[in-house]
C-alpha cells in the first residue's frame, strides 16, 4: 500500500489534492489571522470559506498534478537525483488504463485530448439543450434566471475553452509529428502536462454549479464590473481559464518548436502539408494572444478577491480596459478556433478530390495574413461599448479586409474541387458542408463589420446566429471532418460509412434549422442572453428549440459510430484514402516511434495526378536526395494551366 | 465502363454554362426574398431608414456570393464525383493559376473597401446631431431605467418611462449606477452601452408617434431579461403639456395609459407599482405581473406588516428571502418616489396581500 501511495498515479494524486486543500486553508487562515480579519465566528466565517475555496482552486490542482506524476522527472532532475533513464516506458498505450496516466507519447496524448474534449462537448451540448428547453416558450418554465445565465455561460466556456481549442490541439498532437516525419513532439513531458491541465479546467467549470450562489453567470465574456461583483462561482471561470490558457500556450510552444526543429530531411517549409502550416499559424496566435486573457482574468481575480479596483470607476478604475484586454485575446481566439480547421479541410479536399491543392503558397500566405490581421480587429466587438468613436473606422476596415485572405482560401478550395475525381464520403461531406456553412458565417461577419449595421444587431440573436455559423458550421464541421478522416489512423479501425452519412445529413439540416432563423429574430429585435422574451418571437423560438433537439440527437449517431467502430470496426489498412502525406505511409495505428526508418521528403504533399510523384520515401537521406523524380517539385512554383 | 470511356469523359471540356444559369436564377430568387422579407421592427427614427437600406444593400451583395460558393460545390459534386471504374483515377495536376488568384484577391478587396466607404457615410449620417436638441439623461441600474429631463433652475425632472416629442433631435446621455447596461430602442435602430464611470452619448430623431419597447441589450445580471421599458413618441404639443405636468410635480410615476396622448398621474398604488418597474421582477396577482427575478409578493408578503413592506422597498437588503441574493433590487426607491407615492405603494401592497 505504501509503495502504491508513493508511486505516481491517481491514488497519490488524490492524497496530494487533500494535502493541497489543507495547505491552502492553512495559508488563508494564517494570513487572515495575521491581518486581524475575522476568521472564526462559530466555525469559519463566510469570507474565510470563500477565501479557502478561491486559493484552493488556484493551488490544489497543482498539488494534484504533482501527485499524478506530471512533474516527477523535472523534480528528480532539479534535485540532482538520478532521473529514471528515458526508457520510453511512458510511451504507447497497451491497455485502456494507459490513457489515464501521465503519458508522454504524442499519439496517446492526442487521443486523450480528443476524447476529453468530446466529453466536455457533450456536457456543453446538454447545457445548450437546457437553454433551448427554457427558450421554447416565453416566460420562465424550467430554470430560474440565475441558473439560466449560468447555463449559457458554462455552455459557451466549455465549448470554446474545453472543446474547440483543445480538440484541434489533440488532432494536431496526433497527426502533426507524423506528418512532418518526427518521432514525437519536441517536449513530450510538457505535452503531457499541457493535457492534464485540461480536465482540471473543465471539471472546475462544471463544478461551478455546486458553488454557493450558483455557477458563473456573466457569459463567457465575463465583463467587469458584473464579474467582479458576482457570487464566488465566477471564480471557477476566472481560474479555470488560467489552466486552459496555460495548457494552450504550452502546447502552442511545443508545436512551434516541433515544426521548426523536427521536420524530416527534405521537408522544407514549402513542402509542409497545409495542416502543419495551419497549426504553425495558430500556435503563433496562441503564444502571442493567450497571455492577454490570462491577464484579463487575473485583473478580475484581484478585483474580486483583494479589491485592487482595476474596474471600479470611483477608484480611478477603467471599465472599458477589461474589454480591450479581453478582446485582444478573444478575437484572435476566433482564428485559433478556425485556422486548424482550414488545415484539416485542405488535407481532405486534396485527397478526396485527387488533385493538388490549388495555389498552395497563397494558401500558406493567407494563413499568415490572417494571423497578422487578426491582431488588428479586436475592437469590432466594441462598436457599441462607448469607447472613442474614431477607433471604429480603422477596425471596420481591417475587419472587412480580413475577408480577403479568407476568400482566397475559399476560392482556392473551390478550384481544387474543379475537374477533380470527387470521393464524396463522410469526411468529404463534412468538408463540403463546411465550405458552404462557413461562407455564410463569413458573410454575416462582413455584415457585422459595417459599423451602423453592427450598432443595430450587436447583442442580439443575429450575433448568436453568426458565431454558431462560424464555430459550429465552421469549426465543428472541420472537427467532424478531421475525426472521420483520421479515425482509421488513430484507432486502426474503419468507421461505419453509412452512419457517418446519416450523422452528416441529420446535423446539416438540423443545424441550419436551428441557427438560420436566429438571424431573423435577431434583426427583429430579440436580444441575446435572455431567459424570457417578447411574445412576437415565440413561434420562431419554438421552431429553433425543436430543431436544436434534433441537432442534439444527431450527436448520438456520431457517438455510437465512434464507440462501436473503435470496438468492432473492420481493421483499417495503412492508407485507406490513398493519401500522400507521411502519416498514411505508416501502419494504422502507427508504430510506437512512428517511423522505423526516418523518411526523406522529396516533393510536395499533394502531388495527386502527377505521374510518378511521391511526397516521402523511406530510404536514407543521402541515398534519396540526388534523385528527385520529375515533377515532384512542381508544388513549389505555379504552373499555368 | 471501360477505362478508355472513363478517360474520355474526364478529358471532355466541362460545360459550365448550366451552372452559371442556375447560379444566376438562384441569386435572383435569393435577392428577391432578401428584399421582401420584413426583417426589421417598425422604424420610428430618421436614422432607421439609412440603417435598413444598408442591410438591404448588404443582403443583395451577400446572396450572390453564397450562391457562387454553393453552386460550385454542388456542380462539382454532380459533375466530377467519382463514378464506378474511376476508383484509382486522379484529377489533372493543376497547381494554380496566378491570374485567377489575382482576380479573386483584387475583386473582393475592392468590393470590401467600397462597402466600408458606404458604411462610413451611413455612420456619418446617423450620428449627425441636429439643432435645438432635447437632452435626456438615461440612468440604468439593475434592473430599471430612469429618465431625467432638464427642468427649471437646473433641477432635473425624472420619469420611469421615456417620453419624446416627434421630429426633434434628442441626445441621450447614458449613465450607469452599477454594471454595464445597454440602452436600445429597436425602433430607433441605435444602441450603446451604459458604462459605469463614463458618459456615453448618442442622438436620434423620433419620427413616428407611438409606443416602443426599450431593451437592455448588455447582460447585466439576474434580471437582465426583465430590464425593459417603454418609449413614448408624442406630438410636440402633447409632449409640451406632458412636460409641464411632469414639472408641476407628482407625476414621477408617469406612464401607463395610452401613451401617446397623455399620461395620467397615478394616484393609486397599483399604478405606481406598475410604473416603477416592480412588475418586471415580482409576481403579484393584483397587478397581473409574473416576474420571477425577485420573490413572489403574493406569498412573500402575506401577513407582513406595513412597516416590513416599507423597509423591503427602501432598504431591500435588510431581509433577504431564502433562495434569493442580496444586492439585486435597486436601493434607491426612497429617492425615486415622492413620500406620498411611497405611502400609497406600501398601503396598496399591504392591502392586497393581507387576506392572501
Amino acid at each position: 500500500m505504501a509503495a502504491r501511495l508513493r508511486a505516481p498515479g491517481f491514488l497519490r494524486a488524490g492524497l496530494f489534492l487533500i494535502l493541497g486543500v489543507l495547505v491552502c486553508a492553512g495559508l488563508v487562515i494564517g494570513v487572515r489571522e495575521a491581518y486581524g480579519f475575522a476568521t472564526f465566528h462559530g466555525g469559519l466565517t463566510t469570507a474565510t470559506q470563500n477565501g479557502i475555496l478561491l486559493v484552493s482552486l488556484l493551488g490544489a490542482p497543482l498539488f494534484f498534478l504533482v501527485g499524478l506524476g506530471a512533474f516527477d522527472y523535472w523534480f528528480y532532475w532539479a534535485a540532482g537525483r538520478p532521473t529514471r533513464a528515458e526508457d520510453h516506458s511512458g510511451h504507447g498505450a497497451r491497455s485502456w488504463k494507459d490513457y489515464f496516466r501521465v503519458n508522454t507519447d504524442h499519439k496517446v496524448i492526442g487521443v486523450q485530448y480528443v476524447v476529453t474534449s468530446f466529453f466536455f462537448m457533450l456536457v456543453g451540448g446538454m447545457l445548450a439543450m437546457l437553454v433551448r428547453a427554457e427558450l421554447a416558450a416565453p416566460g420562465m418554465q424550467f430554470v430560474s434566471s440565475d441558473t439560466y445565465n449560468g447555463l449559457f455561460s458554462v455552455h459557451a466556456s466549455l465549448m470554446i475553452f474545453l472543446f474547440i481549442i483543445p480538440v484541434f490541439a489533440g488532432l494536431a498532437n496526433f497527426v502533426l509529428p507524423l506528418m512532418i516525419g518526427a518521432p514525437d513532439m519536441a517536449f513530450p513531458r510538457l505535452n503531457a502536462l499541457s493535457y492534464w491541465f485540461l480536465p482540471i479546467a473543465g471539471i472546475m467549470m462544471i463544478a461551478s454549479f455546486l458553488a454557493p450562489g450558483g455557477s458563473f453567470a456573466t457569459g463567457w465574456t465575463a465583463y467587469a464590473p458584473l464579474s467582479t461583483d458576482a457570487p464566488v462561482g465566477q471564480m471557477f471561470f476566472t481560474i479555470a481559464v488560467q489552466f486552459a490558457g496555460a495548457s494552450s500556450i504550452a502546447t502552442a510552444l511545443n508545436f512551434l518548436v516541433t515544426i521548426v526543429t523536427m521536420r524530416a530531411p527534405g521537408m522544407s517549409f514549402w513542402r509542409m502539408p497545409l495542416l502543419v502550416w495551419a497549426n504553425f499559424s495558430t500556435s503563433l496566435l496562441v503564444v502571442i494572444a493567450t497571455p492577454f486573457i490570462a491577464a484579463s482574468q487575473f485583473f478580475v481575480l484581484l478585483d474580486y478577491a483583494l479589491h485592487f479596483n482595476f474596474f471600479v470607476p470611483a477608484r480611478d478604475g477603467d471599465v472599458l480596459m477589461y474589454q480591450h484586454v479581453f478582446w485582444f485575446y478573444s478575437h484572435p481566439a476566433v482564428y485559433i478556433m478556425m485556422l486548424p480547421g482550414f488545415g484539416i479541410i485542405s488535407e481532405i479536399l486534396a485527397v478526396k478530390a485527387r488533385k493538388p491543392i490549388f495555389g498552395y503558397r497563397m494558401m500558406a500566405f493567407s494563413l499568415l495574413a490572417i494571423v497578422m490581421l487578426g491582431f488588428t480587429v479586436w475592437a469590432h466587438h466594441m462598436f457599441v461599448s462607448g469607447m472613442s468613436d474614431w477607433i471604429r473606422i480603422p477596425m471596420m476596415v481591417t475587419t472587412a479586409i480580413i475577408a480577403v485572405p479568407t476568400g482566397i482560401k475559399i476560392f482556392s478550395w473551390l478550384a481544387t474541387l474543379w475537374r477533380g475525381v470527387l470521393h464524396v464520403d463522410t469526411p468529404m461531406l463534412w468538408a463540403l458542408g463546411f465550405l458552404c456553412m462557413f461562407t455564410l458565417g463569413g458573410i454575416s461577419g462582413v455584415i457585422l463589420a459595417m459599423v451602423p449595421m453592427d450598432i443595430y444587431v450587436s447583442d442580439t440573436y443575429f450575433i448568436v446566429a453568426h458565431i454558431h455559423y462560424v464555430l459550429f458550421g465552421g469549426s465543428l464541421f472541420t472537427i467532424y471532418a478531421g475525426v472521420y478522416y483520421w479515425f482509421p489512423k488513430m484507432t486502426g479501425r474503419m468507421f461505419d460509412e453509412r452512419l457517418g452519412k446519416v450523422h452528416f445529413w441529420l446535423t446539416f439540416v438540423s443545424f441550419n434549422a436551428t441557427f438560420a432563423p436566429m438571424h431573423i429574430v435577431g434583426l427583429q429585435g430579440m436580444p441575446r442572453r435572455v431567459a424570457d422574451y417578447a411574445q412576437q418571437f415565440a413561434a420562431w423560438n419554438l421552431f429553433i428549440s425543436l430543431s436544436s433537439f434534433v441537432l442534439g440527437l444527431s450527436t448520438l449517431v456520431f457517438l455510437y459510430n465512434m464507440v462501436a467502430s473503435w470496438r468492432w470496426g473492420p481493421p483499417a489498412p495503412a492508407n485507406p484514402w490513398r493519401a500522400m502525406t507521411l502519416e498514411w505511409q505508416v501502419a494504422s495505428p502507427p508504430p510506437i516511434f512512428n517511423f522505423d526508418t526516418v523518411p526523406t521528403v522529396v516533393g510536395g504533399p499533394y502531388e495527386y495526378g502527377v505521374p510518378g510523384a511521391v511526397h516521402g520515401i523511406f530510404r536514407p537521406a543521402e541515398e534519396a536526395r540526388p534523385k528527385l523524380p520529375a515533377g515532384a517539385t512542381s508544388a513549389e512554383g505555379h504552373e499555368e494551366v | 465502363m471501360s477505362s478508355e470511356r472513363v478517360l474520355e469523359r474526364r478529358r471532355a471540356k466541362v460545360d459550365w454554362r448550366p451552372m452559371v444559369v442556375i447560379g444566376v436564377i438562384a441569386s435572383l430568387i435569393g435577392i428577391a426574398a432578401g428584399l421582401l422579407i420584413p426583417w426589421f421592427p417598425k422604424a420610428a427614427s430618421s436614422q432607421a431608414h439609412a440603417v435598413d437600406t444598408l442591410w438591404y444593400v448588404l443582403i443583395s451583395i451577400s446572396v450572390p456570393i453564397f450562391v457562387l460558393v454553393a453552386t460550385v460545390v454542388l456542380f462539382s459534386v454532380y459533375r466530377f464525383r467519382q463514378r464506378p471504374g474511376e476508383e484509382l483515377l486522379d484529377g489533372p495536376p493543376i497547381h494554380g493559376n496566378t491570374r485567377l488568384e489575382i482576380v479573386w484577391t483584387a475583386i473582393p478587396a475592392m468590393l470590401l473597401v467600397g462597402l466600408c466607404t458606404y458604411a462610413f457615410l451611413v455612420l456619418h449620417h446617423v450620428e449627425k446631431s441636429g439643432a435645438d436638441q432635447l437632452k435626456v439623461r438615461v440612468v440604468g441600474q439593475q434592473f430599471a431605467w430612469t429618465f431625467f429631463y432638464p427642468g427649471p433652475n437646473g433641477k432635473e425632472i425624472s420619469s420611469p418611462e421615456l417620453y419624446l416629442p416627434r421630429g426633434r433631435n434628442v441626445e441621450f446621455t447614458l449613465q450607469s449606477k452599477d454594471v454595464i447596461h445597454d440602452f436600445w430602442v429597436p425602433a430607433f435602430r441605435i444602441k450603446k452601452d451604459i458604462v459605469p464611470g463614463i458618459d456615453v452619448r448618442y442622438s436620434i430623431t423620433p419620427t413616428v408617434v407611438g409606443t416602443y419597447p426599450i431593451v437592455c441589450a448588455e447582460l447585466c445580471g439576474l434580471g437582465h431579461a426583465a430590464m425593459r421599458g417603454t418609449a413614448h413618441v408624442m406630438e410636440p404639443a402633447a409632449f409640451s403639456s406632458f412636460m409641464r405636468r411632469l414639472r408641476a410635480g407628482g407625476v414621477a410615476g408617469a406612464g401607463g395609459g395610452s401613451g401617446a396622448s397623455s399620461a395620467p398621474a397615478p394616484t393609486n398604488g397599483k399604478a405606481i407599482f406598475t410604473a416603477s418597474g416592480c412588475t418586471a421582477c415580482h409576481t403579484l396577482a393584483e397587478a397581473g405581473s409574473h416576474g420571477t427575478v425577485g420573490p413572489n409578493l403574493d406569498t412573500g408578503l402575506k401577513g407582513k406588516s406595513a412597516a416590513f413592506i416599507r423597509q423591503s422597498i427602501v432598504d431591500p437588503n435588510a431581509v433577504i428571502t431564502p433562495g434569493y441574493q442580496p444586492g439585486i433590487m435597486p436601493e434607491n426607491f426612497a429617492q425615486q418616489l415622492p413620500p406620498a407615492q411611497l405611502n400609497a405603494l406600501v398601503q396598496f401592497l399591504s392591502s392586497v396581500t393581507k387576506g392572501g
